[in-house]
């Protein structure tokens, strides 16, 4: 009996230990050095210097533009990405033949095999001058520009996360059970009615994790604002890379990163509550 | 590692659709779930990495088969590297930077991973202060003849005696215009300001580098490129802000965007203007009169350097005028090495590009080390591409 306990005290315990050990190497002491660096005072040359103030976190409305930017543009460029997704997703999940389903789900994940720098700079081709521009100027439009444009961010971000929020929403739409749709329509609801009562609001949990995820990922982008956007949309991850590529300055940038990765659990607790309270109480794992 | 002939070729529809579907019956070989996984590669690159399957290069004694180099874009001849790889086994990996405070932040914060990298003038003394850069071994160094150099470049790559830097190459920082689209002859730093918020508006570009973006917006009001001084800071911040709407990028990348034509304003550094206006002849170079960058880039090793030996051989196989003028032919910037120019064809030798009017050349300012790890410049850069 003992020895049964025991055995699986010890084969949870290496079953943890995996993750546990990862999770603690690569997530909890690096978060420990970034909030040690974030009291401490840039060396006259920059880097880091060791002291203890909270100088940098007072400093933190130097930063405001980028933080109120990437406040604005996460939501939206996530609110964009589930307008474009939502429709495929539903199409997938409940229009889409059988038989071809599994080939319509592998051709929107394909893409991500490749990395996201290679998939924007494609764009920044398909969108320079050389790209539709020079299209349009064959037919008459002349200097049309379209890279470096705050349509072309949003390009980059829908195109970007378009993956990650097409598959939540289609697992919590393929999950649905028909029987409810049949039953609403039996008992007079218009198709309308149907699709806003029962589906959308079924498939809620996943439109949410969908976007938080996409949001949590925008948080922190800088990839695609610099090179769609020609550097001028200046979101929290460019200040960071800044902070820490430029003007070295660590503890200001460990700060940021703190602030950030503080504000980014605030966004999921949130974001859980809503789709918790939405799906009708239902618990809802995010991720 | 052997590889079957078929990797990398495309895939035929059938095979696609036949393996989607074994796939979807949940069958799947080893060699398939690698492949498919990435995680075949990843464990290649590992075991390399580690040593564990070590590639068979004919590598010269004591060099490796590996070195990295730090540089700038568009810098270098690529047939430079790839005879150096066949004269010595040794495979160079080029790292691009955009500015020099990104180079400094790599060495500082340790492992950059380079043996060799190309810092300018202005920042050699901060590298000696903070000892992340190495006292050359000139013994190693047989190809650089120091009497051969012209000494308005070259001074600062010496401290207290002691060489800790060889020049690569000097040069001017000033602006490329695209003269079909931007009709108006231009000579001074107050027109390129103007016009990007005119004619230019959408279609200029400054660098994403405090020295030069900064220094630049000083030149407007003829202070100092490299003033400090915060009232004059806050007139550039003044320029700067209104100009920022006009923009068409802040990057220090800019040949992509001149060449597809979506850009037709940038400052530019000479290298970059003489391989615009080679290409394209419309491109023109303009040094502004008020003044601005005169600049001389170095090659220097850093302490930490993984690869020593391969740096100084590169270093000294970069030295030889015979290796040099093809990196001068290629990148376009004027050499300090007497020996480089008396090879150099004469069109080159009289390239206004590369070689400015004495006139031209007299007002520019080499940057100065403290530009360099001032926050106030900083603060202004973050400030300018954050509104």
């Amino acid at each position: 009996m003992r020895s049964n306990v025991l055995r699986h005290h010890l084969l949870t315990a290496l079953l943890l230990g995996p993750a546990t050990a990862w999770l603690v190497v690569f997530l909890v002491l690096p978060f420990v050095a970034i909030a040690v660096f974030s009291v401490g005072e840039r060396a006259p040359e920059g880097g880091y210097q060791a002291a203890f103030t909270l100088a940098q976190y007072a400093n933190l409305p130097a930063r405001a533009t980028a933080f109120w930017n990437t406040m604005v543009l996460a939501p939206a460029g996530a609110l964009a990405c589930l307008l474009v997704a939502y429709p495929v997703a539903y199409f997938l999940a409940l229009r889409a033949p059988e038989r071809w389903r599994l080939i319509l789900l592998a051709l929107v994940v394909i893409p991500f095999w490749t990395s996201l720098l290679m998939r924007t700079y494609a764009w920044m081709y398909v969108l320079g001058g050389r790209g539709i521009p020079a299209l349009l100027a064959t037919i008459g439009f002349d200097d049309v520009r379209l890279i470096n444009t705050p349509g072309a961010v949003l390009l980059g971000i829908v195109y970007g996360y378009l993956p990650l929020m097409i598959l939540p929403i289609y697992v919590s739409l393929e999950r649905l059970d028909r029987r409810l749709l049949e039953a609403s329509a039996d008992l007079g609801a218009t198709p309308l009615s149907t699709f806003l009562g029962v589906t959308l609001r079924l498939s809620l949990p996943g439109v949410m994790t969908g976007f938080s995820l996409v949001m949590i990922l925008l948080l922190g982008e800088y990839l695609i604002p610099t090179l769609l956007g020609g550097g001028k949309v200046f979101f929290i991850g460019n200040a960071l890379v800044d902070l820490f590529l430029q003007s070295r300055n660590w503890p200001f940038g460990s700060a940021i990163a703190i602030t950030l990765v503080l504000v980014s659990v605030v966004v999921l607790i949130a974001a859980n509550r809503i789709s918790t309270r939405l799906s009708g109480a239902r618990r809802v794992d995010l991720i | 590692m052997s590889k079957p002939y078929r990797d990398g070729l495309p895939i035929s529809p059938e095979k696609f659709v036949d393996q989607l579907m074994r796939l979807k019956r949940g069958s799947i070989g080893r060699r398939e779930f690698l492949g498919l996984t990435g995680l075949g590669i990843a464990t290649a690159v590992m075991a390399r990495e580690l040593g564990i399957m070590p590639s068979p290069a004919i590598a010269q004694e004591g060099l490796g088969d590996r070195m990295s180099i730090a540089t700038w874009p568009n810098y270098h001849d690529p047939a430079t590297f790839e005879n150096f790889k066949a004269e010595t086994g040794v495979a160079v990996e080029v790292n691009v930077f955009g500015s020099n405070e990104e180079m400094l932040a790599k060495l500082q914060a340790g492992a950059s991973g380079w043996s060799l990298f190309v810092p300018t003038n202005y920042t050699i003394s901060t590298y000696k202060k903070l000892d992340i850069i190495e006292a050359l071994d000139m013994a190693k160094l047989a190809n650089f003849d120091g009497s051969q150099q012209d000494q308005r470049f070259t001074s600062e790559g010496t401290i207290d005696g002691v060489i800790y830097a060889v020049p690569k190459n000097w040069g001017t920082t000033g602006f490329a215009v695209n003269t079909k689209k931007l009709t108006k002859p231009m000579t001074s730093w107050k027109e390129f300001w103007d016009t990007a918020m005119a004619e230019g508006d959408g279609r200029t570009m400054v660098h994403d580098y405090q020295l030069t973006t900064i220094g630049n917006a000083l030149k407007y009001f003829g202070f100092s490129f490299n003033s400090l001084k915060p009232d004059e800071l806050a007139k550039a911040e003044e320029l700067l802000l209104k100009v920022k709407p006009h923009l068409f990028a802040v990057s220090s990348d800019y040949q992509p965007s001149m060449r597809a034509g979506d850009a037709w304003m940038t400052m530019c550094w000479t290298n970059d203007g003489a391989q615009l206006h080679r290409d394209i002849p419309e491109i023109a170079y303009v040094l502004g009169k008020e003044g601005g960058e005169i600049w001389t880039d170095f090659y220097a090793i850093p302490k930490d350097a993984p690869n020593k030996p391969a740096g100084y051989a590169l270093l000294n196989y970069l030295m030889d005028p015979k290796v040099a003028v093809k990196e001068h032919l290629a990148n376009g910037a004027p050499s300090t090495d007497a020996r480089v120019n008396a090879l150099l064809p004469k069109e080159v030798l009289d390239n206004p590009i590369l070689y400015p009017a004495a006139e031209l050349l007299k007002p520019l300012e080499f940057g100065a080390a403290a530009t360099l790890t001032d926050p106030g410049r900083a603060e202004l850069m973050a400030r300018f591409k954050s509104a």
